[in-house]
């Protein structure tokens, strides 16, 4: 059942909060053990806020637009009195004294918050191998990854514990484990959703977005998060446009371009099922009276290696906190420059490590024009491309994942073959362009195919649009 | 520069530069609610952004940025777009392990400051950034380098601060000292600061190079910190001075430095080399957006400016006809107001100027610029003399009232100009000899012998006569 | 191939970073780092003298708050979540050298 329908079953007095609440904790308890989506279930606290739900109602009340829906946060989203641990030693039993502003929204939405899900370590990664708290297996297949950062959210809408949850998107950490695992994973326009209690990877590319079932669903759910907080400074303050009443309007009349560097032609790696999805997609799109055609971005291309320098310059910076001195892990020394650096070095997973190194090289006297100044200047040329492109099109299209879900394992020995497979969905965090990923069939191996739907700024209406069309249209998706 | 500053080491030549860290007179922090308050329980005035917990974000305060600006333009800075940027090192009382900062843009550029001796002292920018916590070493007799441990409070962290950075146009001890007292003057009149060097509000810290008088190259700088007074800017300053001096004279160079200012031990010791300088990976701090004061923002600010302390000084020597530095101990006493009001009312702008450095040192008390005026018109119309003037002045302070009405009741009666004239002929009959050497005398001996008959003018007239009546009488009766 | 990094820039950058690095992590990662910044080689082919930096995808400038006092911390929720305390503050071991 849609989140949609559980929240009118919910608010009619039809179905009692409560009882929706337990069907989905008791599909958490069969199959949590095998899949691990989440670092906590919140059994008692979700109990809780279903019967105050439930109270509201009998009360007359109106609990909102998702009056007892289940939903899953990632666990990088501070929640008070709840552990965050980003999946993280350092983090590791830290309690926040405050609630990120998109939990606060979904408990005044009514929502139900089930547990938080399981990360790649303070977002870093594409499998949600690199967690502290061990690795998220894909509903659809638990021999493969369910893709990552936010491989914990997506895994649980999948495995269907929930119907919604909320992941966040630095590079692609929504849209590819949506891809992965069969759902729709939204990356909205940065500045659209608040980052306050987002604890920041980084912050010029962080956005927090919504993983649903059905494009109708997402959107409701983008509904509830989204508008100006001034809690953040990158906050959008224009009110935010309305997607669910446009959602059946259609692509007819729409150009829509595929990226050419994107899709296979320019890039390697691209498999040729991805491939065979993304022409069937654009195909669906064109029956429903949109033009498609094959275009070019060329700087795309770029966005990889400018984004390997950007994001963890940022991270390096962002992530200097935790020292051991206010909250979290400490491993006491003689100096606190040594406990800083025995608290660090015990408090963070391998990839954490690499890419605050990274960041501190690519900043650092000497090197910062080489790289960051140059990466800075390369999204100037990803940014003015993607408007040139917008001059002639809609929207744009490419695959969402280089390949359907890879096996656990396959790619942790080496890290750039595993940053490979971001390829497709960085240039949207790097422009701050909002864009999704729409299950579109399966792969050669039965895999779900995601397709990327790529938008302007603001651009999210046509981009729902384009999305409904293509859900519609789909093939058959994998069965969890 | 004038190369009349005193020199510390003879035929040495000191330049000096100030850094000056000033807090901003907000309500609260630079990026968040808490309170901007001096003193206090520790960690009282904090909140989950100046702590930097996880997922915090910086507002930016708007104040802070109204304050800064009137400082720039106080300063004759060029107020321009700024950008913030991050200043990365790790340090247990910076609750980030970075501190926001200006670096390549700050809010205001290039400007000057006028010392009351009229000379310009360039200044190079003054910008803003955040304050840091405080922390303070317990146990090893409370040296840094000894066991123990230290304690951290963030009540200050996050408070804002701008840097104001002087160029090296210092040539002493007493510029240094003038050049601070300005600089807070500005910035208390103009309601930025409250300049309290005691409570760690405004902090300098001190470039000090040293030269062969003559020689026009610069000598190689260091950077003395830790001072925190004007009493210990002087001794700081002629310590390094001497130390360099003497390192110099003794054939060896000068290491590019940072110092720190032992107050108990009256001498510097070194911090760090230039080579050992922190690498700060300065980068734009993503969480905050440009800040672009529009031209009619800073022509608003500019209106609401009070007067400075230079355009008060420019303004009484003006109106007095004397030079600005004689206008200085007035200006800085606050008592410009009451001197212009005083002259715009008539009064002899030297007596009034000598009445306010001389005899009004304590305050004026009730005394009124019309009250003020009167006194004087009284005394340069010979109803009162100096004295007596000084007698009734001293008495509207205490009480006001009327002058006139004062000296009367004090028995200043003047004198009648016949009646004068009888007792000077008298005492001119009762000294045949003295009266023959004063119209024989030279000058010297006129002059003395002048002196003579006006201290017997006055003991027969206990006092009531006026000097300069009796001079001119004595004078009349000589030449006639 | 040039060398991206060296052992010694990765050693100097772990320091900065504050981690310490055994001597076998040291060699791990200056490989995988070496392997990173190669790949980033693909930007130095790009003409990008005339090209402005994007720090940013916002477009938006002068963000302020009022200068109003908001909700301040509950010490003791905050303190509690601290390693180690002592009269009401954080307590750290002895910091050598000075920061600002």
């Amino acid at each position: 059942m849609s989140a949609r329908h559980l929240a009118e079953a919910v608010r009619s007095g039809a179905r009692s909060a409560r009882s929706v609440l337990d069907e989905h904790l008791d599909a958490i308890s069969a199959r949590e053990p095998e899949i691990h989506a989440f670092n906590v279930v919140l059994t008692e606290e979700a109990t809780a806020a279903a019967d105050e739900i439930d109270r509201r109602v009998a009360a007359g009340e109106d609990p909102g637009p998702l009056a007892g829906v289940p939903v899953a946060v990632k666990d990088n989203m501070c929640t008070r009195g709840i552990p965050t641990t980003c999946s993280s030693r350092i983090l590791e039993g830290w309690i926040p004294p405050y609630d990120a502003t998109v939990v606060e929204r979904l408990a005044a939405a009514g929502a139900v918050m089930v547990g938080k899900t399981n990360l790649d370590e303070f977002a870093m990664g594409s499998s949600t191998e690199n967690s502290a708290f061990g690795v998220t297996r894909n509903p659809l297949d638990t021999t493969k990854v369910p893709g990552g950062s936010s491989g914990g959210s997506a895994a649980a809408v999948a495995a269907g514990f929930v119907p919604l949850s909320l992941g966040s998107d630095t590079g692609g950490s929504i849209r590819q484990p949506a891809a992965l695992c069969g759902v729709v994973g939204v990356k909205p326009t940065y500045g659209a959703v608040s980052r306050y209690g987002l604890v920041a990877f980084a912050s010029s590319l962080d956005q927090i977005g919504p993983f649903a079932r059905t494009v109708s669903d997402a959107a409701l759910l983008l509904e509830v998060i989204s508008g100006h907080d001034p809690l953040d400074s990158t906050s959008i303050p224009e009110a935010p446009a309305d997607l669910t009443s446009v959602l059946d309007r259609g692509v007819e009349g729409m150009r829509i371009g595929i990226i050419e560097e994107l899709s296979g032609d320019v890039l390697e790696g691209i498999a040729g099922d991805v491939r065979a999805r993304l022409g069937e997609a654009a195909a669906a799109l064109e029956a429903a009276g949109a033009t498609v055609e094959t275009t070019s971005v060329p700087s795309t291309v770029y966005g990889l290696s400018a984004y390997y320098v950007i994001a963890p310059a940022e991270a390096s910076s962002n992530l200097a906190r935790y020292d051991g001195v206010r909250f979290g892990l400490r491993v006491d020394a003689a100096t606190s420059g040594e406990m800083h650096s025995a608290t660090r070095t015990a408090g963070f997973g391998d990839e954490v490590k690499r890419r605050i190194m990274l960041g501190t090289y690519a900043l650092s006297a000497g090197y910062y024009d080489a790289y960051y100044g140059k990466s800075q200047k390369v999204r100037t040329l990803i940014v003015d491309d993607f408007a040139r492109a917008y001059g002639r099109y809609d929207l744009l299209l490419s695959p969402t994942s280089p390949t359907t879900a890879f096996s656990l394992g396959e790619k942790t020995a080496d890290p750039m073959t595993m940053y490979l497979t971001d390829v497709c969905t960085i240039p949207s965090n790097l422009a701050g362009h909002p864009s999704m990923s729409v299950p579109f069939g399966v792969g050669d191996d039965g895999m779900p195919v995601g397709v990327q739907v790529l938008a302007p700024a603001m651009g999210e209406p046509a981009m729902f649009r384009a999305a409904a069309v293509l859900e519609a249209a789909a093939p058959p998706g994998a069965a969890a | 520069m004038s190369g009349s500053a005193p020199e510390i080491v003879p035929g040495w030549e000191t330049v000096i530069g100030l850094e000056v860290h000033a807090e901003l007179a907000t309500v609260t922090k630079m990026f968040s609610g808490a309170p901007n308050r001096f003193g206090g329980e520790p960690n009282t005035n904090i909140d989950p952004v100046s702590l930097g917990l996880p997922g915090t974000l910086p507002v930016l305060n708007g104040r802070a940025v109204e304050l800064a600006i009137r400082v720039g333009l106080a300063l004759n800075c060029t107020v321009q777009r700024s950008v913030f940027a991050r200043k990365n090192y790790f340090y247990p009382d910076m609750p980030k392990d970075f501190q926001i900062s200006q670096f390549d843009l700050p809010i205001n550029g290039e400007g000057w400051l006028e010392l009351a001796d009229g000379r310009r002292i360039g200044i190079e920018r003054a910008h803003l950034e955040e304050d840091t916590g405080k922390s303070t070493h317990v146990g090893g007799g409370g040296r840094i380098h000894e066991a123990g441990h230290s304690l951290v409070d963030y009540n200050r962290a996050g408070v804002p601060l701008i840097e104001i950075v002087g160029r090296p146009d210092l040539r002493g001890t007493e510029d240094a000292r003038a050049y601070v007292s300005e600089l807070r003057s500005i910035l208390v009149a103009i309601g930025a600061s409250d300049g309290k060097m005691e409570e760690g509000s405004m902090r300098v810290d001190c470039n000090v190079s040293v030269r062969p008088v003559g020689q026009v190259e610069l000598g190689t700088r260091c950077e003395v910190k830790n001072i925190n007074s004007l009493r210990s800017l002087g001794r700081a300053i002629e310590y390094e001075s001497r130390r360099q001096v003497d390192l110099l004279t003794a054939g060896e160079r000068i290491e590019q430095q940072t110092r720190h200012w032992n107050e108990d031990e009256g001498r510097t010791h070194k911090l760090r080399s230039k080579e050992e300088a922190f690498d700060y990976r300065y980068f734009p701090e993503p969480d905050l957006m440009p800040v672009e004061p529009s031209e009619e923002w800073i022509a608003e600010i500019r209106a609401a400016l009070p007067l400075l302390p230079r355009e008060r000084r420019h303004r009484l020597a003006e109106a007095a006809g004397v030079e600005t530095s004689a206008t200085s101990l007035t200006v800085d006493r606050g008592l410009d107001d009451l001197a212009m009001a005083t002259i715009h009312l008539g009064a002899d702008a030297g007596r009034v100027l000598v009445h306010l450095e001389n005899n009004l040192a304590d305050g004026v008390g009730l005394l009124t610029a019309e009250s003020f005026a009167a006194l004087i018109a009284l005394e340069t119309g010979g109803d009162l003399t100096a004295t007596q003037a000084k007698t009734v002045l001293a008495s509207l302070v205490a009480e006001g009232g009327d002058p006139a009405a004062i000296a009367s009741a004090k028995g200043f009666e003047a004198m009648d100009s016949g009646e004068l004239e009888a007792i000077v002929d008298r005492i001119i009959a009762e000294h045949p000899d003295d009266w023959a050497a004063l119209i024989a005398g030279d000058d010297k001996e006129r002059k003395k012998k002048s002196g003579f008959f006006v201290g017997e003018a006055m003991k027969a007239t206990r006092g009531q006569a006026d000097g300069r009546a009796v001079n001119e009488l004595l004078a009349r009766r000589s030449a006639g | 191939m040039t060398e991206r990094i060296t052992r010694q820039d990765v050693a100097h950058v772990a320091d900065l970073a504050r981690l310490s690095l055994t001597d076998d992590e040291l060699d791990a990662f200056t490989v995988q780092l070496a392997d990173i910044l190669d790949h980033a080689a693909d930007l130095d082919a790009l003409d990008l003298a005339d090209v402005s930096p994007t720090a940013h995808p916002l477009p938006l400038v002068n963000v302020f708050r009022d200068d109003v006092i908001g909700p301040t911390s509950d010490r003791d929720e905050v303190l509690a979540a601290a390693p180690s305390v002592e009269d009401s503050q954080f307590k750290v071991p002895p910091v050598l050298g000075e920061g600002l």
